[in-house]
């Protein structure tokens, strides 16, 4: 039997249940992924995963359609399992099960997919989770464009209680590190705006870096910890906005503590953009008590993906529901969600 | 060399002396650009402004100006099967019956392009297909259509041509004396290109003060000030604050392009109505370029306001946009009543986008 070599392309037989399909599970997925569970190869993943006393388990499933496949700082499959892994990780969960399920266009390199399964599969190794179960379905060439990707994921989180009803006036806001690069990287990866930028995006996993400040609320016996989310589409401006959405209190923030890299602020001033609306993926926004905000603050600088990390502003009594930036010239203007066209396709 | 024009403490200092020189008088400046609109907006710089000085908007955005029927125009070629390339603000302005948006999902061919370049490479792909470009823009964007059509430009390559031009709509505007306006802060990046002289005849004619302003807050703050000294001297003067890329003379080698491929005309406005020498055309000879008189068509006078929206008395600065009953509710950026609304540079838009509305 002829292996599957680089120059081939996934046909519809790939996804047609086949002799060619189950080649494709065993020498990609199989070999990729590899792992007891998976290679079962059953209908479904079991897994012995029950919560312990005053655990939750924790759910959550996303479709990547970004378009190019392959940008600066990542590529569809790290972006499918990064966030995944981050969307249990900022609800304070420790992912453990991921599900992949692929959609093909028939013309698809063979390489393609196998440096985008690797991608994945180096993810997921490095974050200590697994792939157990999958799906792959091959589409006519004109119905996708190339390869779209979903994935689910189970996590575990031992008791903590994070929710917006804790949020008080005096709570402080902080971010991970500077905003706007992953919107961007996509934008000048895709050549539409005829610019070229050093600009890599951020997409990584949050899980560690949460998990140390969880942790260490639960070590100092701190209470400070109120919320968190990932402000990916819409950018951080949306993100705050979900947060005091219909709530009694509303949100500062002030523009000179926000951090942005010179490329983004750059690249934003020629485009027309405004950073506090690009995408993230390596982010994470942190409500914290006032008296606990610089214990976080540094337990968060000692994580490699929170050197950069910033108290950006504070919870306030009014306008309740809003959020408003100082200005670098101390005028204020309220940041409101995203209004008119987003970018298409950036995760 | 941004954070010098966005320091805090210049921007005290400046806001400080601007408030001991307006000294609690009233007094009413106007831009006439869409980016120093969302600059001041973005900044939150009238915050920073006495109550007593008001500084308001006037016809600064290219796509707010741009009457319904020349989009009427670019709507009927499209729906002949010709190409329309245009920016992207465009597509959702609403024409006398329908927008370019609603166009393209009946089926007609409308693509938006980031630059004029981009239309030309289409037309070179597509040569089967007449391509109509949207020509749109005050003097700052006219030179690059001027050097399009000078570089021998496709003859399958025509242009709605609705470049306008700046300084005959502030003269329209001190004219018709609805708007009592104080002072002028003249936009910068057309200046870069005309210069300071236009101006000249109109300060003195009409006593009022003008100083060309560049776009970041210092710049725009340091402008009012200069306004405000100006005024208070009693001087009508035609200043540049914007030194750093504006010179008196401008650029004379876009002037001499400009000048090679359009002639002066009267133009609509919307809003504003007819401007006398307030429009560019294409010359005779480039009249195989100009979709009007290719395709033999007219533009048609139209209503360019629909009932309940006030977008002609925001354009020539007498409201601001809280001030009109569909702001904000029949009128937003994803359904707007009127043009002002559509496009990011639009003064509605811009204050629905930053602008607190109690403010």
């Amino acid at each position: 039997m002829k292996k599957n070599s680089g120059s081939q392309r996934i046909s519809l037989a790939h996804g047609g249940g086949g002799k060619l399909m189950h080649r494709l599970i065993k020498e990609l997925f199989q070999e990729k992924f590899a792992n007891e569970i998976l290679n079962e190869l059953s209908d479904s993943a079991v897994v012995e995963f029950l919560p312990k006393n005053n655990s939750s388990l924790c759910f959550t499933t996303d479709s990547y359609v970004v378009n190019p496949l392959f940008f600066p700082g990542g590529d569809i499959g790290k972006l499918a399992i990064c966030g995944t892994i981050n969307d249990l990780a900022v609800v304070g969960a420790k992912p453990r099960y991921i599900s992949c399920a692929l959609i093909i266009e028939e013309g698809l390199e063979y390489e393609v997919l196998k440096r985008i399964t690797e991608s994945m599969a180096k993810i997921a190794r490095d974050e200590d989770v697994k792939i157990v179960t999958g799906d792959t379905k091959v589409v006519e060439k004109g119905n996708l464009d190339k390869l779209f990707i979903n994935t689910a994921g189970l996590g575990l989180r031992k008791k903590i209680n994070l929710s917006k009803e804790t949020i008080i006036p005096g709570d402080k806001i902080i971010v991970n590190g500077s905003i706007g690069e992953h919107g961007l990287a996509i934008l000048a990866a895709r050549g539409e705006f005829n610019f070229q930028a050093k600009i890599s995006s951020d997409c990584a996993p949050l899980t560690n870096l949460i998990q140390r400040i969880i942790n260490l609320r639960r070590s100092a016996a701190l209470c400070g910890i109120k919320f968190m989310r990932d402000p990916t589409r819409g950018g951080l401006a949306a993100t705050l906005n979900e947060i005091a959405g219909g709530m009694n209190f509303g949100i500062l923030i002030n523009e000179k503590d926000i951090p942005v890299k010179k490329e983004v602020r750059a690249a934003c001033e020629l485009l027309g953009f405004d950073p506090l609306y690009i995408a993230n993926e390596g982010k994470v926004v942190v409500i914290v008590s006032g008296k606990d905000a610089e214990v976080v603050l540094k337990a968060m600088r000692q994580d490699p993906l929170g050197k950069e990390s910033r108290i950006i502003g504070e919870v306030t009594k009014a306008p309740g529901g809003k959020v408003i930036m100082k200005t670098k010239i101390r005028g204020s203007r309220i940041i409101d969600m995203l209004v008119g066209d987003q970018l298409p396709r950036i995760c | 060399m941004f954070d010098f024009f966005r320091d805090e403490k210049i921007a005290q200092k400046l806001a400080e002396r601007i408030k001991r020189l307006s000294d609690g008088k009233h007094f009413k400046l106007m831009h006439v650009c869409g980016t120093h609109e969302q600059v001041i907006a973005q900044s939150g710089l009238r915050d920073l402004l006495p109550q007593n000085l008001e500084v308001i908007s006037g016809p600064g955005c290219p796509v707010c100006c741009t009457p319904n029927s020349e989009i009427d125009l670019a709507i009927e070629l499209a729906l002949k099967g010709h190409l329309i390339t245009t920016f992207g603000d465009m597509l959702r302005v609403p024409g006398s019956k329908s927008s370019l948006t609603k166009v393209r999902v009946l089926g007609g061919k409308v693509k938006v392009v980031y630059s004029i370049q981009d239309a030309i490479e289409l037309s070179k792909e597509k040569k089967d297909l007449e391509i109509v470009h949207c020509a749109i823009g005050f003097e700052t964007t006219a030179p690059s259509t001027a050097v399009v059509i000078l570089n021998d430009a496709p003859s399958n390559f025509s242009i709605i041509c609705s470049h306008r031009l700046i300084p005959p709509a502030m003269e329209a505007l001190l004219i018709s004396g609805e708007c009592k306006i104080d002072g002028f802060i003249a936009p910068g990046h057309v200046s870069t290109i005309i210069g300071s002289e236009p101006y000249r005849k109109m300060a003195k004619e009409y006593n009022r003060p003008i100083v060309i302003t560049g776009f970041e807050p210092i710049d725009i703050l340091y402008g009012i000030f200069l306004l405000l000294k100006q005024i208070k001297e009693k001087r009508n003067n035609v200043e540049i604050e914007y030194t750093r890329a504006v010179k008196p003379e401008g650029n004379l080698m876009a002037i001499k392009k400009m000048e090679e491929v359009f002639e002066i005309c009267d133009s609509n406005w919307r809003g504003l109505g007819n401007i006398p020498k307030s429009g560019l055309r294409l010359k005779k000879k480039f009249e195989n370029h100009d979709a009007e008189r290719k395709f033999n068509l007219r533009i048609e006078k139209s209503s360019d306001i629909l009932p309940g929206c006030i977008c002609d008395k925001i354009l020539k600065g007498l409201n601001y946009p809280p001030d009109c009953p569909s702001f904000g509710t029949r009128c937003t950026p994803e359904d707007p009543l009127g043009a002002c609304m559509v496009s990011s540079e639009g003064t509605c838009s811009t204050y629905f986008k930053y602008a607190d509305e109690k403010k």
